[in-house]
């Protein structure tokens, strides 16, 4: 689980998160919305510890990143993974070597134990003869197919994947969300996504935080989502036709 | 201003480059692909250039020398002097400022935009450790590629001189063995070594603190040329007063 306690952000003069609290609970697709440049992907990046920010805490089960030592910093890290917006391989490494790549950093294993693992993960991800692939000759499905499998591959404990679908067709989004989510609940990971897709937010958002203005507007799951009266919240996520039938036909269920 | 917190900024870069290193299982790698990229990948158009300017050096001084009562060796004389001293060292680093210079602020500055920077920091990898200090290794060979310009400039003029019939090949050959000073050499390979780090630090600078997306790696890689090649020729000018006077 992750507390997020009155986290604040700014660059320079920007205020970009104004004290945001809030939980994420393992073994749950947890959902951070908002509109483009909302801080959704600073929000992240605090959490990733990519970021320095004024003020709050940030706990993983009670680890609280700037209160550990060095030593324990790189556990916590080994702990993490993360799937970044544009999937950020690493274009100089072939498919198997960027999964392989956290456990070279963070392991002693043997290379047979490492093939084995990337084999492993490679499958999971329903990539089984990607191997020698260069990164540069995927889809962008695929490519986002391998960077979870390079943020899974060394037993993450928290998983952050900022708008995993962005740029894929909307079968494969599904797809890559479904993913997610079934990873998620298959190795009990605690697992943020940053989304402005309400496709994915109705597939897969157990949990939803909605960001507005530098700070949380509202929370809820999205059951919740389709009875809240909350205005920002039915502008943001009903700004489309569909969405408003949808939620019409859901509420007269 | 702006300046000012650059070479700052620059400072606090190779101070960060020694601390926390990599696996060296990892790092290992990387240095022998920069040697490729950056040492191996520079040996063809060095060789070319060295061979053709070192050629016209001859000729343009067998031209500008004909008072009969100057020996002809003179033409092999100044050829040495100008490649060894200059052409070599200082030419060649200013081209190299082109090519491998854009090349990693590129390759550095696209690793920024995509996000690879963060992915490595994420895995809690000092990336400058990981990007930079590779290349700094691999450019420790440069005065190899060096050495082979001086060579190949002198065999450049040697050919020109002969085959334009600028002066007989013993007049050359004893006009490059005239009044050889060994500490010309060091000052030589003493300023090689100096522009190979600006060579590998600069560019690096560049590309990994710049900010925006593909139409901004352009403009870096401008710049890095633009301050990579300034700092060749401040540094050249200081060591050859310190050196040479
Ligand atoms: N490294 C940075 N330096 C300065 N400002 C930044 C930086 N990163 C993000 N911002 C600013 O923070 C704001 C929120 O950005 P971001 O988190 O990327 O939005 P989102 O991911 O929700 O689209 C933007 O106004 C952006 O300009
Ligand atoms: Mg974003």
């Amino acid at each position: 689980m992750i507390e997020v306690k009155d986290l604040q952000k700014s660059f320079g003069e920007n205020h970009i998160l104004k004290g945001v609290t809030t939980t994420f609970e393992a073994g749950k697709t947890n959902l951070i919305i908002g509109q483009s440049g909302s801080g959704k992907t600073v929000f992240l990046k605090c959490l990733l510890g990519l970021f320095d920010y004024e003020k709050g805490s940030i706990s993983y089960d009670g680890r609280v990143f700037a209160q550990l030592s060095e030593a324990e910093k790189r556990t916590m890290r080994a702990d993490i993974g993360m799937v970044f917006q544009g999937s950020a391989l690493f274009d100089s490494m072939t498919i198997a070597e960027n999964v392989m790549f956290p456990l070279r950093m963070f392991t002693n294993q043997s290379k047979s134990e490492m093939q084995d693992r990337v084999d492993f993960v490679l499958n999971r991800v329903n990539l089984s003869d990607a191997h020698n692939k260069m990164p540069s000759e995927a889809s962008g499905g695929m490519q986002k197919r391998v960077a979870i499998a390079r943020a899974i591959v060394n037993k993450p404990k928290y998983l952050f994947c900022d708008e995993p679908n962005s740029g894929l067709d909307p079968k494969t989004s599904i797809v890559i969300d479904n993913l997610i989510k079934e990873i998620t609940e298959e190795y009990n990971i605690t697992t943020v996504i940053n989304s402005h897709d309400m496709n994915s937010v109705m597939e897969i958002g157990e949990k939803i935080v909605f960001l507005q203005l530098g700070l949380k507007e509202w929370e809820g799951t999205r059951h919740d989502i389709f009875k809240t009266e909350n205005k920002a919240v039915t502008d943001f996520v009903y700004s489309s036709n569909l969405f408003k039938k949808v939620r019409k036909m859901y509420l007269t269920e | 201003m702006q300046y000012l917190h650059n070479f700052g900024a620059y400072f606090l870069m190779v101070i960060e480059m020694f601390r926390k290193p990599t696996k060296w299982s990892v790092m290992k790698k990387l240095i022998l692909k920069d040697i490729d990229d950056l040492v191996i990948g520079s040996i063809g158009i060095v060789s070319f250039i060295a061979f053709f300017v070192g050629g016209v050096i001859t000729i343009q001084t067998a031209l500008n020398i004909d008072n009969p009562l100057i020996p002809k060796s003179l033409v092999g004389f100044a050829t040495r002097q100008s490649i060894l001293l200059e052409f070599a060292p200082t030419f060649i680093s200013i081209i190299m400022a082109g090519k491998v210079g854009s090349f990693i602020t590129s390759s550095i500055g696209t690793m920024r935009v995509t996000e690879q920077i963060d992915a490595l920091e994420v895995m809690g990898i000092n990336s400058i450790n990981y990007l930079i200090l590779p290349k700094v290794v691999a450019l420790t060979l440069y005065p190899f590629v060096i050495s082979i310009a001086m060579f190949l400039g002198i065999f450049g003029g040697y050919t020109a001189c002969v085959l334009g019939g600028y002066a007989t090949s013993e007049d050359f050959i004893t006009g490059v063995q005239l009044d050889f000073i060994p500490f010309h050499i060091v000052y030589a390979f003493l300023k090689t070594f100096v522009f190979a780090f600006i060579l590998a630090t600069v560019p690096s600078y560049y590309g990994y603190y710049m900010k925006g997306g593909a139409l901004e790696v352009g403009q870096a890689s401008t710049s890095s040329f633009v301050w990579t090649s300034v700092a060749i020729i401040l540094l050249n000018y200081i060591l050859t007063q310190l050196l040479l006077s």
